[in-house]
């Protein structure tokens, strides 16, 4: 962690060092947890599944941990100025890691239930989805632990990427539904995994907005990239097809 | 030489609340720009040692100024400059210049006792005079204008009031100042401050002999003080100028680091120095 100079108090560093310990734990069982969240969707794979609804609680009781630290801080320690900021945004990461983790508990659950279905498609988008969302959450995660606020921005600007691909997944997962009846079950399971991942590209963005925060003072500027268009997409069915 | 009377923004005596309330509307649009006291360009001097390094700083009107440095930083030098307390040490000398009202105030043709009433300072330990709390207020009042019994009686009354004291000593007004406790004398010191309505009130740690809740009704006064009166306070609580300051400068080793607003300074400073002094790395 490239810190300038040291607290006078030394258990003042210790904390804050520990505070720091405490998101990069939650980071890495976050990171594991999509990985094999993915993993369970697109390799049917059940142990996967197990793994990521397993983690889960831990994840939740590490968020308890970070917030009552933070109070902790806040009260005993009066920070200022960088410090400050720190120990606030790490009660925001917290919270956006720990919704991370729910998505993907919702995604291994979900990927039991598909691993019934022969899918006559390829799930190459969610593949995309998968990888590029997982890319990004890496990618916040290091900046989190280099303190690294042009890190931060190139996650935030990516969000855009992830949310082309989703609209892109949304098409044509109705399209798939039109096609043949029998895919319409899967397809819609389909259809709330990718949501979901898309929401876990978010959360790494506000992670992202947050880090960059406590960084340099001052907020990410400009609008937020929302690409998402799938509350008004309208896919009509080829013309002279019931 | 300005009188009492023309004294431009003390409130008249007593203030109503409407009155209050009618001043702060019509200059509260004025209140942003305006600055009370301009420093330009001051070096101060014990002896050969430059204790103050060329400071440029304002002090807007009807705001709280703190300052805050560790010690020896030349803070406390700087409040004593105002008020040219420096005068009373032949080895000690300021250059340059502190703009009030048109006038600068460090020049040797400023008559420094009509200065030190519309100047007013309150020490760190409190400084009562050995006399009736009544006499503490009008002493100095009596020095400057010719007022009526009553007239007199309606300063101490209102002095007191703004103060925050009157209701501890309204029925023990001619006993001695000397019993009364140390947060009770502070507050009388502000009182005997106010009391001669200057336009500007200097703190040097106010509070520091005090304990947490004579510091908390200190901190309650000034926040009200500063409708009427501009205030500079130098303090070594970082908490309380991050409580009771509209602008915080920093000063180090003479200099002046940097200043800006209480919420820019203490969530988000430019100087690394600054830094690292308000979150305790170096001090």
């Amino acid at each position: 962690m490239p810190e300038s100079s040291e607290h006078m108090v030394k258990s003042y560093d210790q904390e804050l060092n520990r505070l720091r310990a405490l998101i990069t734990e939650m980071g890495g069982l976050i990171e594991s947890e999509v990985a094999q969240a993915c993993q369970a969707v697109l390799e049917r794979d059940q142990d996967a599944a197990s793994v990521v609804v397993e983690t889960d609680p831990k994840v939740d009781a590490l968020e308890l941990q970070v917030q009552q630290f933070v109070v902790k801080l806040l009260a005993l320690r009066q920070p200022m100025a960088q410090d400050l900021r720190l120990i606030v945004a790490c009660l925001r990461m917290t919270s956006d890691l720990e919704r991370i983790g729910d998505y993907a508990a919702n995604v291994a659950k979900r990927s039991l239930v598909l691993g019934q279905f022969s899918l006559p498609f390829t799930l190459s988008g969610i593949s995309n989805m998968g990888r590029l969302v997982q890319q990004n959450l890496k990618a916040v995660i290091d900046a989190i632990g280099d303190n690294d606020a042009e890190a931060a921005l190139e996650v935030w600007r990516s969000d855009e990427d992830i949310d082309s691909i989703y609209n892109a997944l949304f098409r044509e997962l109705i399209t798939y539904m039109m096609e043949d009846p029998r895919n319409i079950t899967p397809c819609t399971h389909l259809l709330f995994i990718a949501k979901n991942l898309e929401r876990i590209g978010d959360h790494a963005t506000n992670i992202a907005e947050t880090l960059y925060y406590a960084v340099k003072g001052e907020p990410l500027s400009g609008i937020r990239p929302k690409g998402d268009t799938s509350a008004y997409a309208v896919v009509r069915p080829p013309a002279g097809e019931a | 030489m300005p009188d009492g009377e023309t004294k431009t923004h003390a409130t008249p005596v007593p203030a109503t609340a409407a009155a209050d309330k009618a001043a702060e509307a019509t200059t509260g649009a004025a209140k942003q720009a305006a600055i009370e006291i301009s420093i330009r360009s001051l070096d101060f001097f014990y002896g050969s040692n430059r204790a103050l390094k060329s400071i440029n700083l304002d002090l807007p009107v009807r705001e709280v100024t703190a300052m805050i440095g560790p010690s020896g930083c030349g803070k406390s030098t700087l409040l004593r400059v105002l008020n040219r307390m420096y005068d009373l040490y032949p080895n000690q000398r300021a250059t340059g210049e502190v703009v009030m009202d048109g006038r600068n105030i460090i020049d040797s043709s400023v008559d420094v006792n009509e200065l030190r009433s519309r100047i007013g300072m309150v020490f760190q330990k409190p400084t009562p005079f050995p006399m009736s709390i009544y006499d503490n207020i009008a002493f100095g009042v009596k020095l400057h204008e010719k007022l009526s019994k009553s007239q007199l009686d309606e300063r101490v009354e209102w002095s007191l009031n703004r103060s925050a004291l009157w209701e501890e000593v309204k029925d023990r007004m001619h006993s001695s100042a000397l019993g009364l406790s140390g947060g009770q004398q502070q507050r009388l010191c502000i009182a005997r401050t106010i009391a001669v309505r200057p336009l500007v009130i200097l703190l040097d740690e106010p509070t520091s002999a005090l304990d947490p809740i004579s510091t908390l009704k200190i901190e309650e006064l000034i926040d009200e003080l500063k409708r009427d009166f501009t205030i500079a306070i130098v303090t070594h609580n970082m908490q309380q100028a991050a409580r009771c300051a509209d602008r915080v400068a920093f000063f180090y080793l003479g200099e002046l680091i940097e200043v800006g607003t209480a919420t820019q300074m203490f969530t988000a400073p430019h100087e690394k120095r600054t830094q690292d002094y308000i979150t305790g790395r170096f001090g």
